[in-house]
């Protein structure tokens, strides 16, 4: 290759636009006699709706429409089942889709129950407030255990129970490997909820264009084909008819997924109905109680290991908050259950989980999903292990590290890609090696004495995690060269800040010899390529990246044939370079590939049988299955023993993703991971009543990591690629946020000695309030 | 989230806001720097039909006495108060706790007044005011009145305030020579409501022994809440490590906390302990 | 409804006349009257800082102030910084630091930033975090952010 351009920090091509304010987001788009809609949501967790009187919201000045359930005729219908759960014999899978308004029973708080459609926000908001539901409230399903009881009233009427889904996945015999442990560990932890607040929150603005016939949406979603082809369903139209754009979206985490959100479906509806432009942006309070969230789980886990400390097999069985409905299905639990594995050499696992429905906001992936609880759970086990044996926290991971030579390694469950779960490729011991280099683990004993001489309490954490990424089913890329010279690329996901039009950009230029400037990438326009799944899973470097790749070699090679029938020599004897084609040693021989492009889009007369125009292409990639990432992170932090306030003095993150393609870019995907970990760690909590009311819903009092609380953090990699894809690349997307809950209760348990005072943490989110209570439990 | 409709007058005399204020009563409010009301209104929360803006009507000068006493405007924003060098110079821990406060883009709308008007006991103002024996000036169309701040604050979101009446200024007593004073919090992010907060002012005669003391928290009760026992006690004494230890012991046994979201009311009964202490330190040596 | 009014807001230079209800947001004023969106909205309860804009030179929120209040005041949005083909030294910062990646809190920390680098030209990092803890990013984890506005800082001061 002429000139390399994968691997370079090359500066992003969407900054100018989104640093002078240009860039358009779904709240910018502003069409003549848009309209603009408001939820009255329901204040229950669970209740029985009574009655809905609209006639004092009908009659205020400004409003357009006021839409209940039954308004809704045969539109109304449970959502789509997004993910289908992979076939797991013996599995139980009940699937209860949210509705587009509540009909006869609300199911939690902040579930839709009206729209109002009006001239402005403020009036759609006025008239909000004048409808009244009489609602008869119900005893909610709210704690999980007590779901569980044959007392608890179900959250769905038509179900036995409260049981969402019940799966038990098995690799080797846990029993035997347990009958023959020298040492059996076990605890019980628990993980709680928490909101991914991307600073934009949802919206969706849908216009009718009657006489085209045309339904353009705006909407924040991560996954615009998906919504494009469910849109055109439900409505009725086709899917030349619907045009989905996500054009620049502050943040996605997961819940910008295609959700199939009550208000994306029901805004292009009153749109199409009102044959008027229909706008909705959800505010702060919506988002903590409409866009889905993560995270209750409850485990019982037990570790058995030989006497040198090698594990012989791990049995988990968890509970997981699936909310009130179920439309994603089984990913995160399927990936709790596999992550929890980890990097290590499990020879025998037994883990069943039950998903339970509650009268909560509906649970669905938000960064990590589920894999920070597997990780959790494994990481604690090996640091009590370690005590009991005596081992170093360090020594005790990597004496069960899979080994290099083991790869591909199988894990044998299924994974949330339906394959049984297999690493691809790895090189564990460099990474927990580097990373115990970087922290100073050597010197730490030292360090923390003399610390503590000062009184100064000072602790360590090293904690290890896998990332399965680079999942299918596949990913479409169409590239072009202009008659301008300049190159396009088409694909199908949408981008919420991941540098796509950079990264993929790199990708196309390396092939085609152009200036990564040169290449406008295009994402989250269904008109300009709809074929595709989205953004989620730390996929779209791999799939998407690969599809790009794929797109540019073919583009490449008919770069080369074209201009070898131009020069009239061996295509081995050109240099594509500079964005222009020239013959090896003889430079005034020399075309530019927009002239190029010209010749390959033959005048009348030029055009010979089988002649396919342009220097294109259209490319697609499904992997076999996903790439699995892995890395380590480490910390010392400072604790005050009276107050609990902690201060992070280092974190060091080795990560291993494979090829590189951006190293600027790649910094900031783990560096923003760890950020939302140590929120989720330490700063933010969803603080629900026992009744279902959310306590917390702002951002005064769901806190948000801030510049002050995140710190300066060195991220090193290790290059591992993966056989799955030409680039050799694997996802980095979630990996910064997976490990840190374990990190911090170690290394707090470190700082203030807990194990010797007979204290173990066992539950994230932590606090300085909860770490005091834990402990002083007599307080 | 969009606030509920309201009328809005913006007069450019006091005279002219009180008299729309004894007008429109109770459906009324003062829109001060708006930083804590707007947010309520935004949540609808807060429905003012009403709103009297106190923008236009001045009310914003500090001025420092000459002797070592502060009058604040009501209107005075914390940003002037806080770059004040007269107040920094007298009143240090107005400087200390202000920088405390929300964020800058906060403090460069919020208004001292606004903010002790609205009375949050969670806020570090109110605390500040108890701990430096504020003198609060209220005006109505019916003249003028005085009150400390210890009668101001009357109970959560509630203070002496009449219907008709708003805060005029603040007035500081001076601090009497060898004064130390400091404010501490403890928050879960810098610029958030404390979980617990403590103002310690201490003053010592030539000697060293402590003549005075006074000693307010934030977050500790339903009002900003003073820790009386723990200051008299503090009195008389040469403020030994061990005097210190046993007064702060006394502000974790005077508060009142009532919890949070963020923190459980035994774990800022324990904070204010152990802030009083540290903040008790601070101030003994700045009284050197 | 409550009495429209007329307003004029001077922004970026540029005077803007409209009939606004009283409780019209300055926030909804800059991006939906006068159809500047790079002012983006994140919580309008004064807590994330996205919608942070300069009023007669503060950096304050938008979101709480009503729009009737800016009459007769200087507003500065994001859009006066520079354009996509000549970035100011603070957005080049930002471009080469990568401070930024979905891009939506960015508008308010330009606007904070550049009122801080405006009285702090040699800021330490720690000073640079205080600064900033008043915006919320979700993305970035600030690293990205805090070095884009120290190299920032050294380019002004043509260190």
């Amino acid at each position: 290759m002429e000139t390399r351009q994968i691997g370079r920090p090359v500066t992003r091509n969407e900054d100018p636009r989104l640093l002078t304010g240009r860039a358009l987001f779904v709240d910018d788009v502003e069409l003549p006699g848009l309209l603009h809609a408001a939820f009255l949501r329901s204040p229950h967790a669970r209740a029985r709706i009574l009655s809905i009187d609209t006639a004092a919201a009908k009659a205020r000045a400004g409003v357009v429409a006021v839409i209940t359930a039954e308004d809704l005729g045969d539109y109304w219908q449970p959502g789509p089942l997004l993910v289908p759960p992979p076939p797991i014999k013996g599995m139980t899978f009940r699937q209860r889709c949210q509705v587009p308004l509540a009909k006869g029973e609300v199911r939690h708080v902040g579930e839709p129950v009206v729209m109002v459609v009006a001239e402005s926000r403020y009036v759609a908001e006025d008239a909000v407030g004048d409808i009244e539901v009489e609602y008869e409230a119900l005893p909610p399903v709210i704690a999980l255990e007590a779901a569980l009881s044959p007392e608890s009233p179900r959250v769905h009427a038509d179900l036995p129970d409260n049981i969402a889904a019940e799966v038990r996945q098995t690799k080797g015999d846990y029993a035997a490997a347990r009958a023959k442990a020298a040492h059996i560990i076990r605890r019980r932890f628990t993980y709680d909820r928490g909101a991914s607040n991307p600073m934009e929150t949802r919206g969706i603005v849908a216009d009718w264009d009657h006489k085209a016939e045309k339904l353009t949406v705006w909407d924040t979603t991560q996954a615009p084909v998906f919504i494009r082809n469910g849109l055109a369903a439900m409505l009725g139209l086709s899917e030349r008819q619907v045009r989905v754009v996500a054009p620049f979206i502050g943040g996605g985490f997961g819940p910008k997924m295609m959700m199939f959100y009550p208000e994306e479906v029901l805004v292009p509806w009153i749109a199409l109905r009102l044959d008027r432009p229909v706008k909705w942006i959800e505010d702060r309070l919506e988002h903590f109680c409409a866009t889905t969230q993560e995270r209750s789980q409850i485990h019982e886990a037990e570790l058995a290991l030989d006497g040198a400390g090698k594990i012989l097999g791990v049995r988990d069985a968890f509970l997981m908050d699936t909310g009130a409905y179920n439309p994603y299905g089984l990913t995160v639990p399927l990936n709790s259950q596999c992550t929890l594995l980890n990097c290590y050499d499990v020879p025998a696992y037994d883990s069943t989980f039950r998903a339970i429905y509650t009268n909560r906001t509906l649970v669905t992936p938000y960064r990590g999903a589920g894999r920070q609880h597997g990780i959790f759970v494994m990481e604690r086990l090996l640091d009590a292990a370690a005590r009991e044996l005596g081992l170093d926290r360090a020594e005790i991971r990597r004496r069960n590290l899979i080994p290099a030579s083991a790869f591909p390694y199988h894990n044998e469950v299924i994974y949330q890609d339906f394959a049984p779960l297999t690493y691809d490729s790895g090189n564990y011991a460099p990474i927990l090696d580097k990373a115990l280099d970087a922290i100073g683990h050597a010197g730490f004993a030292a360090e923390k004495a003399a610390a503590r001489a000062e009184g100064r309490h000072l602790g360590l954490g090293i904690v290890c995690y896998v990332e399965g990424t680079g999942i299918g089913p596949y990913e479409g890329a169409r590239v072009r060269v202009q008659a301008s010279g300049k190159v396009t690329m088409a694909t199908g996901v949408g981008t919420q800040g991941q540098g796509h039009f950079t990264a993929f950009a790199q990708v196309v230029a390396e092939q085609l010899g152009v200036d990564v400037r040169d290449v406008e990438v295009t994402t989250g326009d269904t008109d300009v390529f709809d074929w595709g799944a989205g953004t989620f899973a730390s996929r779209g470097a791999v799939v998407t990246g690969s599809a790009a790749h794929g797109a540019a070699v073919e583009v490449r090679a008919k770069i080369l044939r074209t201009a070898a029938e131009h020069f009239e020599c061996a295509e081995a004897d050109l240099v594509v370079e500079g964005g222009a084609v020239s013959l090896a040693g003889v430079p005034e021989k020399r075309i530019t590939l927009g002239a190029l492009a010209g010749l390959a889009n033959p005048m009348r007369g030029a055009v010979k049988p089988g002649t396919v125009p342009g220097l294109e292409a259209t490319s697609y990639f499904g992997p076999q299955m996903g790439a699995t990432a892995a890395g380590a992170h480490a910390m010392v932090i400072e604790v005050d023993p009276r107050t609990m306030q902690i201060r992070v003095l280092r974190y060091v993150v080795v990560h291993d993703c494979g090829t590189v393609l951006n190293p600027l870019i790649l910094a900031g995907q783990v560096q923003g991971g760890v950020a939302q970990g140590i929120g989720n760690a330490f700063f933010e909590q969803l603080a629900w009543t026992e009744d279902g009311q959310l306590l917390n819903a702002s951002l005064a009092d769901y806190l948000l990591p801030t510049a002050l609380d995140v710190p300066r953090m060195d991220v090193l990699h290790t290059e591992t690629p993966s056989p799955l894809n030409p680039l050799g690349t694997k996802g980095a997307g979630e990996g910064g946020a997976i490990p840190v809950g374990a990190l911090y209760a170690q290394a707090i348990e470190d700082a203030l000695d807990l194990p010797a005072r007979g204290i173990e943490i066992a539950e994230i989110p932590l606090s300085p309030s909860r770490l005091w209570e834990i402990c002083n439990p007599s307080a | 989230m969009k606030p509920a409709p309201f009328d809005w007058h913006a007069p450019d005399s006091v005279a002219e806001a009180l008299a729309l204020k004894a007008q429109h009563g109770e459906a009324a409010r003062f829109l001060a720097g708006g930083q804590s009301l707007v947010p309520a209104m935004n949540f609808r929360v807060s429905q003012p039909a009403v709103l009297v803006d106190l923008n236009r009507v001045g009310l914003e000068a500090i001025e420092a006495g000459t002797d070592g006493s502060l009058t604040i405007g009501a209107m005075a924003r914390y940003v002037a108060i806080e770059r004040h060098a007269g107040a920094a110079g007298s009143h240090p821990i107005l400087t200390e706790a202000l920088r405390e406060v929300a964020h800058p883009q906060i403090r460069n709308r919020g208004t001292l007044g606004g903010n002790l008007s609205h009375a949050d006991p969670a806020s570090e103002m109110p605390a500040v005011m108890l701990a430096l024996n504020a003198r609060l000036r209220l005006r109505s169309a019916r003249g003028m009145r005085e009150v400390a701040a210890a009668d101001f604050f009357v109970g959560p979101l509630t203070t002496a305030l009449a219907a008709d009446e708003m805060l005029e200024a603040i007035h500081l007593p001076a601090l009497p020579a060898r004064t130390g004073t400091a404010w501490l919090e403890i928050a879960r992010r810098r610029g958030d409501y404390a979980m617990m907060g403590v103002a310690a002012v201490i003053s010592r005669d030539a000697a060293g022994r402590c003549i005075g003391a006074r000693i307010a928290c934030c977050s500790a009760g339903p009002t900003p809440m003073a820790a009386p026992l723990a200051a008299a006690a503090l009195v008389g004494t040469m403020l030994s490590d061990a005097d210190l230890d046993a007064a702060a012991e006394a502000v974790r046994k005077e508060v009142a906390p009532t919890g949070s979201v963020q923190a459980s009311p035994a774990y800022q009964r324990h904070l204010a302990g152990v802030i009083a202490q540290r903040a008790l330190l601070m101030a003994r040596e700045r009284a050197a | 409804m409550t009495r429209p009014l007329q307003v004029t807001i001077r922004i970026n230079g540029s005077d803007y006349t409209r009939e606004v209800e009283p409780r019209l947001l300055l926030s909804d004023f800059i991006r939906h009257e006068a159809g500047l969106t790079g002012t983006h909205v994140g919580c309008e309860h004064g807590v994330c800082g996205a919608c942070t804009i300069r009023l007669d030179g503060a950096p304050v929120r938008s979101c709480l102030v009503f729009a009737v209040q800016a009459q007769g005041h200087d507003v500065r949005t994001v859009e006066s910084l520079g354009e996509p083909g000549s970035l100011s030294v603070l957005q080049q910062a930002f471009r080469d630091a990568h401070g930024l990646q979905c891009g939506y809190c960015t508008p308010g920390i330009l606007m904070t930033v550049s009122a801080f680098l405006e009285e702090n030209a040699d800021p330490s990092e720690e000073a640079v975090r205080h600064a900033l803890s008043g915006n919320l990013c979700r993305c970035t984890g600030y690293q990205g952010i805090v070095d884009a506005v120290l190299l920032a800082a050294r380019r002004m001061r043509g260190a």
